[in-house]
């Protein structure tokens, strides 16, 4: 598995998950757990370039595979979060951070989300495109404002 | 003594500015690191087994299959763990007491007080480990007896306690009577269900100990409180524990206190000679960490034809375990908000086999805000009335209980600050009269209060021969941006560029800070770093009389901290400049002393300043909160569509962090009112939805722009002119929602959350 750039290994046990790979084996503890089930999206990172939540996957899954979470993130969306205030206690803001670079990327090649009108063509970016595109990832805080608004920022 | 430079008031404020966090590069790159992710040689992981009965007596708990389970090292129980000392009840003179969470000496007992009690604690070298193992050890029950249907309970209730920073109650004239003779009246009850925090980082502690030296990484809004509390639980002097928590992952209350977790840990790291990390899972959270009460309330208002309140009637009863809990102060916004000529309030209490309630932001105001700005909302109705000219009739000059002075009040300001933008005179009154489409549209409106206090800071303030300024306090960043704040505040008093200074927090080997809660740590900081700053320009002005600088020649009076130094009309010198010419490295100032005397006086200077403040006035935040929401005619689905929430927070210190700190509550507020309800089983006690799939806080689709807009005027009792902001964002949320969607479909709720199901 190459995470963030570096190739790595470990031997793990089959029931390891990836988050936990990445916390508790690797010492990358970017990727946060809130739920451990998939429901919250702060352990989200990016799998070839696509947003996973690393709770629900086994690392033995993700064998050769690019892992990249925030820690190997660079991207103009994380100055543009806090430029809009986009975080407060930052426990969620990783797997934010992750699933907007994931989420801009599906927009970039066409895919529809649920509020999407019309399937046919590429969908504008609208406030409420990002809203239930990143609805997967819970912020208590209620920083859902200034997320949006770093996102609607960098998307143009 | 001499007198203090004064601090600057400049063309460029940095007081007030939306300046940028100062951690947000850190919280945006994965470098800012939280309870959980320490790691230490050695470290090994512990796992909790939670009782599945309400009440019980252990008979016998089987851990040989767990013990059997490879990588595990022990597994802590009843009938091996060391002895530890059982905590006091919160209370005066320590109020580090306060952070006691239960009564329960966990795993020195036999008994079993409440579903989800930790009977067990497993310690082994993964964390996968320590999880199944824990599910292989069988505890045996002996049933007792138990008590843990609220609504069942009712009939039992009894008076309630205050808490330390509420009356349980409160009457003005007869308003009963007053009530019943009323020419137009409204008698309602409300419900509100269990609330759980929450916050996206689940309690973690990571323990260790060097001999009898501890040293906890843990997520706390009381770093203070936790220290003093381990020290007790585990026999050691408080000067040998350590308690750091850089950043935690939200709180709201939740974090303020003592919970099982952080003492199991720390004993499991005493027991193995390891060091420890103890992650709760969500559903380990919900178990062993407290939520909110549920609630009972009745509010009954009477009034003249024209609106003018006689009697006013708000009574409630909340819920707190046999082993510990907070007396919710329900009716607290009542005492304040209405000038009515009879008053009657009063809390009551049931206490059931329960897990100890605890604080959820804004205690009290929170549900006792959705009641009677309901309440409010229905006799506006009945009279045919605007609902904010209905409040505005009502607005008391004095507190009405007790004639006390309001510190400040701009209450009518935030109505129209709040009308204006949001376009209120374009409503039509009549429930149902506006559609967009097929879309009913509701707006509705509902006041915001929450308390202003202050607990004792201890600060230090070092000023450094390049001009650079560190600021020390244990105070927490649970997300409100307190460490920015202040930095503002430091540059604001010493005229430094805010670039200039550095923070240190969230460790109590520094002086010892405020806790984060009730909406107190700001203002408590601001008056102790006010002080500092004042004390390290005297010490400056001392040094530059001394070694010959013009500004030693000229008068304190004269002089304005700016631009990194003072100026005088005889010109001046940065601070730089002083230091250097009088041979001095650094300059200290300190506010406040951590000896046992200093603590102590500390603490009887808060108790006083509590009293005398409490009898000199009545201060608080405020605000008006607009709603809109659209519902679906035909599923009863609400939406929140529009949102404006005018306050009056006093002086804002970070405009965009206030701003945050305000919509946070707001968006609290909108899962309160629709969606949000932790759901207990009547018969075991057992909560149902432990996890964040059932359990439906509001997400990205939930929440519109919020418009937040401050009246922007200073408390003129308050250091800095600082009132609160972290709690009142969340009061009147509830109210204006479901005055919203009584306004869209002339149906009111009466219990929350208003999920589809009721509108239909």
């Amino acid at each position: 598995m190459r995470v963030n750039g570096a190739e790595t290994s470990a031997e793990l046990e089959p029931r390891v998950s990836l988050l936990d790979a990445l916390r508790e084996h690797l010492g990358v503890t970017g990727p946060k757990k809130g739920c451990d089930q998939g429901a919250c999206g702060a352990c989200t990172v990016l799998v070839d370039g696509r947003r996973v939540v690393s709770c629900l996957g086994l690392a033995v899954q993700y064998d050769g595979r690019e892992v990249t979470t925030i820690e190997g993130v660079d991207h103009p969306v994380q100055r543009a979060f806090v430029r809009n205030d986009g975080l407060q206690c930052g426990y969620c803001t990783p797997g934010q951070i992750c699933s907007a670079v994931g989420m801009l990327a599906e927009h970039a090649a066409g895919e529809p989300s649920a509020a999407t009108e019309r399937v046919t063509s590429r969908p504008t970016l609208t406030e409420a495109e990002i809203r239930e595109r990143m609805s997967g990832n819970l912020c208590r805080c209620g920083a859902y404002n200034g997320i949006v608004a770093a996102i609607a920022e960098v998307a143009g | 003594m001499t007198q203090a430079p004064p601090a600057p008031v400049t063309e460029a404020p940095v007081l007030g500015a939306p300046v940028d966090r100062i951690d947000g590069t850190a919280k945006t790159t994965g470098q800012a690191r939280y309870a959980a992710e320490f790691d230490h040689p050695g470290l090994v992981h512990a796992a909790l087994v939670c009782a599945t009965v309400p009440r019980a007596r252990l008979v016998g708990i089987d851990t040989a299959d767990a013990l059997a389970h490879p990588g595990v090292l022990t597994v802590l129980t009843h009938e091996n763990a060391p002895t530890m000392r059982k905590s006091p009840s919160p209370g005066l003179p320590d109020i580090s007491t306060m952070a006691t969470a239960t009564s329960v000496t966990y795993l020195n007992t036999d008994e079993v007080h409440w579903n989800g009690q930790p009977v067990a604690v497993v310690v082994a070298t993964t964390s996968d480990a320590a999880k199944e193992a824990a599910a292989l050890v069988r505890p045996s029950y002996e049933p007792l007896p138990a008590t843990v249907d609220f609504q069942a309970a009712l009939p039992d209730a009894r008076p309630q306690k205050r808490n330390p920073f509420s009356p349980a109650g409160g009457a003005k004239g007869d308003a009963e009577a007053a009530l019943a003779t009323a020419p137009v009246s409204v008698d309602l009850t409300f419900t509100t269900p269990m609330h759980h925090h929450n916050a996206i980082e689940p309690h973690a502690t990571t323990a260790v100990w060097h001999g009898d030296r501890l040293t906890v990484h843990e997520c706390t809004q009381t770093i203070d409180w936790t220290r003093r509390r381990l020290a007790h639980v585990f026999g050691v002097p408080v000067a040998d524990v350590r308690v750091l928590a850089e950043f935690v992952g939200g709180g709201f209350g939740g974090k303020g206190y003592l919970w099982p977790g952080t003492v199991l840990a720390v004993l499991a790291a005493r027991v193995t000679e390891r060091p420890v990390r103890l992650a709760l899972s969500r559903e380990e959270v919900y178990r062993t960490v407290g939520g909110r009460t549920p609630s009972t309330q009745r509010v009954a208002l009477g009034s003249t034809v024209d609106g003018k309140l006689t009697a006013l009637v708000h009574t409630s009863i909340t819920q707190l375990g046999r082993i510990g809990g907070w007396p919710e102060q329900v009716t607290s916004q009542s005492r304040h908000l209405y000038d009515a000529e009879h008053v009657l309030l009063r809390q009551r209490q049931v206490e059931l086999d329960a897990l100890s309630t605890t604080t959820m932001r804004a205690p009290g105001e929170s549900i006792g805000t959705y009641a009677l700005e309901s309440a409010v909302d229905e006799l506006a109705h009945r009279l045919g009335m605007d609902p904010i000219e209905l409040r505005m009739r009502n607005e008391p000059d004095r507190n009405p209980l007790g004639g006390t002075r309001f510190s400040h009040r701009r209450l009518r300001e935030a109505y129209a600050l709040g009308a204006e933008r949001f376009g209120w005179a374009e409503r039509s009154p009549e429930p149902g009269s506006m559609r967009d489409g097929r879309w009913l549209v509701g707006w509705g409106v509902a006041s915001a209060y929450h308390p202003a206090q202050m607990f004792p800071a201890n600060v230090t303030v070092r000023l450094f021969a390049d001009g650079t300024v560190l600021l020390r306090s244990a105070f927490h960043e649970t997300g409100m941006g307190q460490p920015t704040t202040q930095a503002q505040i430091v540059a604001h008093e010493l005229g430094v560029p805010f670039e200039a200074v550095r923070v240190e927090h969230g460790d109590t080997a520094l002086p010892t800070g405020p806790p984060a809660g009730g909406s107190m740590q700001t203002a408590s900081l601001a008056a102790s770093v006010r002080a500092a700053c004042a004390d390290l320009r005297r010490s400056v002005h001392g040094l530059a009389r001394r070694s010959g600088s013009v500004v030693g020649r000229q008068r304190p009076a004269d002089l304005v901290a700016r631009d990194g130094g003072l100026f005088g009309p005889d010109g001046g010198e940065t601070y730089a400049a002083i230091l250097s010419r009088a041979g001095q490295s650094r300059v200290d100032a300190k506010v406040g002393s951590d000896t046992g005397l200093g603590r102590v006086t500390g603490q009887l200077r808060f108790a006083a300043r509590m009293v005398r403040d409490g009898m000199r006035w009545v201060r608080a935040s405020t605000g008006a909160q607009f709603c809109e929401v659209r519902v679906d005619p035909d599923t009863g689905e609400v939406r929140v569509t529009r949102w404006v929430g005018a306050f009056d927070i006093g002086t804002v210190v970070n405009a965009k962090t206030a701003t945050s700190q305000l919509r946070g509550g707001i968006v609290m507020g909108i899962g309160l009112a629709l969606s949000e309800e932790t759901l207990v089983d009547p018969r075991t006690g057992r909560i149902m939805n432990p996890n964040l799939s059932g359990y439906h806080v509001p997400v990205h689709a939930d929440v519109p722009e919020l418009d937040v807009a401050f009246v922007g005027d200073p408390d003129p009792t308050m250091p800095l002119g600082v009132l609160g902001a972290g709690e009142v964002g969340i009061t009147g949320v509830g109210g204006a929602v479901a005055n919203a969607v009584f306004h869209a479909t002339g149906r009111r709720v009466y219990d929350l959350p208003i999920t589809l199901d009721k509108l239909l």
